[in-house]
């Protein structure tokens, strides 16, 4: 392992480069330019936020004010959009850069360490614009969001350790591209962020529970919306979540890497 | 001399399972046999010193590329080893990865970045990839303007910008114009001066020639031959004709010309002779001798339809004269065992100072060998040519050039004169 860590130390001026290439080139020819990262997640809380408040605002209980809704939907839209970017990005790595793969001879953990970079600028990006918004909306969280970095270190890691799983599979099994995108958006809905886990009967709420995302958006709407603290209890299972499978993953790149370069 | 580059019993298996779960399962310590295992390449081994330049010549789907993308470190083998001294690279798919939107400047940067160089190291290094690339301006406009010269000559800028152990040069050349590829050729020559290996592959005969000390012959996956690059070009040649090697027989004997032998045998040459005007046999002939070059052939089969064809060529294998029957209307139809027929061929030697072989060959087709080939043998004579009965010229051919002289005055035009370098 400590070798496969200073291969990728070796190639860390072309992940820099890669990553400031990404943003470049993503945005050559637009306009707007990186105006265009941010308005793809504020159209999503805007139309949720407007559709669904009016239905549901009344039923939120714990959330009082005008704006509470729109609050508690940014937080948790921000640490779920990080997850599902790095998940799917990593599910098709491998095989968007199976060119390069097979005719340049990097350190093949480059690729992952590139597009969770730029996620995390792009989450970065999402992150000031919703405080700026919470600020005009005067609802700044407070010290409380000094929990944040490492809430955001647990969704990349967990994300990363599935979509590099799933990413191996995928070359070899491209069916999991497909299923993962729709696992996902179950994912969202099986995740209280549109709606708060008290609104959900009790005996269905195990299955919520399951997902790994519930405690980690929890712990975000702790700390984003109400200033508190977060339930370190809930953030036990996607710990260990998180650690089986980076085990998994481990065990699929040491075993599978080399395999994988004959199937792209 | 050390050896820079070892390849050893290098294999390299494709295997496919009967359910890619069974794949899956296969890394969680599941074993289930794979339904195929298919090997490309097999027992591999060859080395290459230190500024020495060795070719690799084989059909499409030898396996030569599978065998570069394993010492250049992309596949794994599934048996054996590469030890590499030093950097390689290596100048496969040239301009891979480059953006369209960055400009030749800003994709330079990261292409050299990806072969692990640092920023600084690329800044001190990027005016002399433009200088290289010669594409003036446009280094600095986006990569989607480019022709695909021009972004073949920014990508071999980068890919040589600094000077590796082992280069492995493609047919990736072959994109650039002349004038480029003579440039590229030379930055080769100068590396290789330098102490540089070369790993070449190529289709081109003429290039391997030039460029390489040896060439290895891959065949099916397997490394049929080491040797000169002239012994393994005419192996190549022969194994066209005869993908099963079955007649394909190289004497490599001392005394031997070592010339390659290869066909079917219906038909076999018995002698090759290159004759005086007073039919003695000549191994060196003056520039402008009258010649004749007489080949004797014994039938052992059947043989509806035969062309005997010979061809001259210098010492670098170039192909200097070669012609056959079919082309002077000589039709030797339905031919029986036990014929024995002889073909002379008569002509001025009208060839420069240097050494020289011929091939001969019997085929069924005028127009290639590779249809049915009956009988190939490579240096099936050498001779020498020496210049005493014309002027001093240089090159391979005498063509008889006559200098006249007029006076200056008499028109704008200057005098031509015979130039003598």
């Amino acid at each position: 392992m400590s070798n496969a860590l200073r291969e990728l130390w070796r190639t860390r001026h072309f992940i820099k480069s890669a990553i400031k290439n990404e943003f470049a080139t993503r945005f050559a020819r637009s306009r707007l330019g990186g105006l265009w990262m941010l308005i793809y997640p504020l159209a999503q809380i805007v139309i949720y936020a407007f559709i669904l408040s009016a239905v549901m605002a009344a039923r939120l209980p714990g959330i009082a004010g005008t704006y509470s809704y729109a609050i508690y939907l940014t937080a948790g839209i921000l640490g779920w959009s990080l997850f599902t970017e790095v998940v799917s990005r990593s599910l098709s790595v491998f095989i968007d850069n199976g060119n390069l793969l097979k005719k340049m001879a990097f350190p093949r953990l480059a690729l992952p360490v590139i597009l969770a970079g730029s996620s995390l600028i792009n989450n970065l990006l999402l992150l000031v614009v919703a405080l700026v918004i919470f600020t005009l909306l005067d609802h700044f969280p407070g010290v409380s969001i000094l929990w944040l970095p490492l809430l955001t270190i647990l969704t990349l890691c967990l994300a990363l350790a599935l979509g590099l799983s799933l990413g191996i599979i995928n070359v070899f099994l491209r069916d999991v591209g497909q299923v993962v995108p729709i696992i996902l958006q179950f994912g969202f809905w099986l995740t209280p962020i549109v709606y708060v886990l008290q609104m959900i009967p009790e005996k269905f709420r195990f299955i919520i529970y399951m997902n790994p995302m519930t405690g980690i958006i929890q712990a975000y709407q702790s700390v984003m919306v109400f200033g508190v603290t977060p339930d370190l209890k809930l953030l036990i299972y996607p710990l260990v979540f998180t650690l089986v499978m980076a085990a998994i993953a481990a065990q699929l790149y040491r075993r599978a890497g080399d395999e994988m370069v004959d199937a792209l | 001399m050390s050896a820079v580059l070892e390849v050893v019993n290098i294999g390299k298996a494709y295997r496919t399972y009967k359910r890619e779960l069974h794949r899956v399962g296969s890394w969680f310590g599941w074993r289930v046999p794979p339904k195929t295992e298919t090997w490309v390449l097999e027992d591999i081994n060859f080395s290459v010193e230190a500024g020495e330049a060795v070719g690799i010549i084989g059909q499409n789907g030898a396996g030569k590329s599978t065998l570069l993308k394993i010492i250049t470190g992309t596949l794994k083998p599934s048996t054996g080893h590469v030890n590499v001294q030093g950097k390689i690279a290596a100048i496969l798919e040239l301009g891979m990865g480059f953006h369209p939107d960055l400009s030749g400047r800003q994709n330079a940067f990261h292409a050299a970045s990806l072969l692990g160089y640092t920023n600084e190291q690329i800044e001190a290094v990027i005016e002399q990839i433009k200088e290289f690339a010669e594409i003036g301006d446009y280094f600095d406009q986006p990569v989607r303007t480019y022709s695909s010269g021009m972004q073949m000559r920014v990508a071999f800028a980068v890919a040589t910008a600094y000077r590796p152990e082992i280069l492995i040069v493609d047919e990736a050349l072959s994109v650039g114009d002349a004038y480029f590829q003579h440039k590229c050729f030379n930055l080769i020559r100068e590396f290789q001066a330098k102490g540089t290996s070369l790993l070449f592959v190529s289709h081109d005969s003429a290039s391997i020639q030039s460029l390489c000390n040896r060439a290895v012959l891959l065949h099916k996956g397997k490394l049929l031959k080491v040797g000169t690059p002239q012994s393994i070009i005419d192996l190549y040649n022969a194994s066209l004709a005869d993908p099963d090697l079955k007649n394909i027989r190289q004497d490599d004997s001392e005394n031997s010309s070592g010339g390659t032998r290869s066909g079917t045998g219906e038909a076999l040459i018995d002698r090759v002779l290159l004759l005086d005007d007073s039919q003695r046999p000549l191994d060196t002939c003056s520039t402008g001798q009258r010649v004749s070059l007489t080949v004797t052939i014994d039938v052992h089969e059947e043989i509806d339809e035969l062309v005997c064809g010979f061809v001259i060529r210098d010492r670098a294998g170039n192909w200097i004269f070669g012609i056959n029957s079919k082309d002077y209307g000589h039709d030797l139809d339905n031919l029986v065992p036990g014929q024995k027929l002889a073909l002379s061929y008569d002509f001025d030697l009208n060839l420069g100072e240097g050494t020289y072989s011929i091939s001969v060959a019997l085929t069924r087709s005028h127009r290639s060998h590779v249809e049915k080939n009956y009988d190939w043998l490579d240096l099936a004579h050498v001779f020498k040519v020496v210049n005493v009965s014309k002027k001093h010229f240089a090159g391979l051919v005498w063509l008889d050039a006559q200098v006249s002289l007029t006076s200056a005055s008499e028109g704008p035009n200057k005098t031509p004169e015979q130039i003598t370098p």
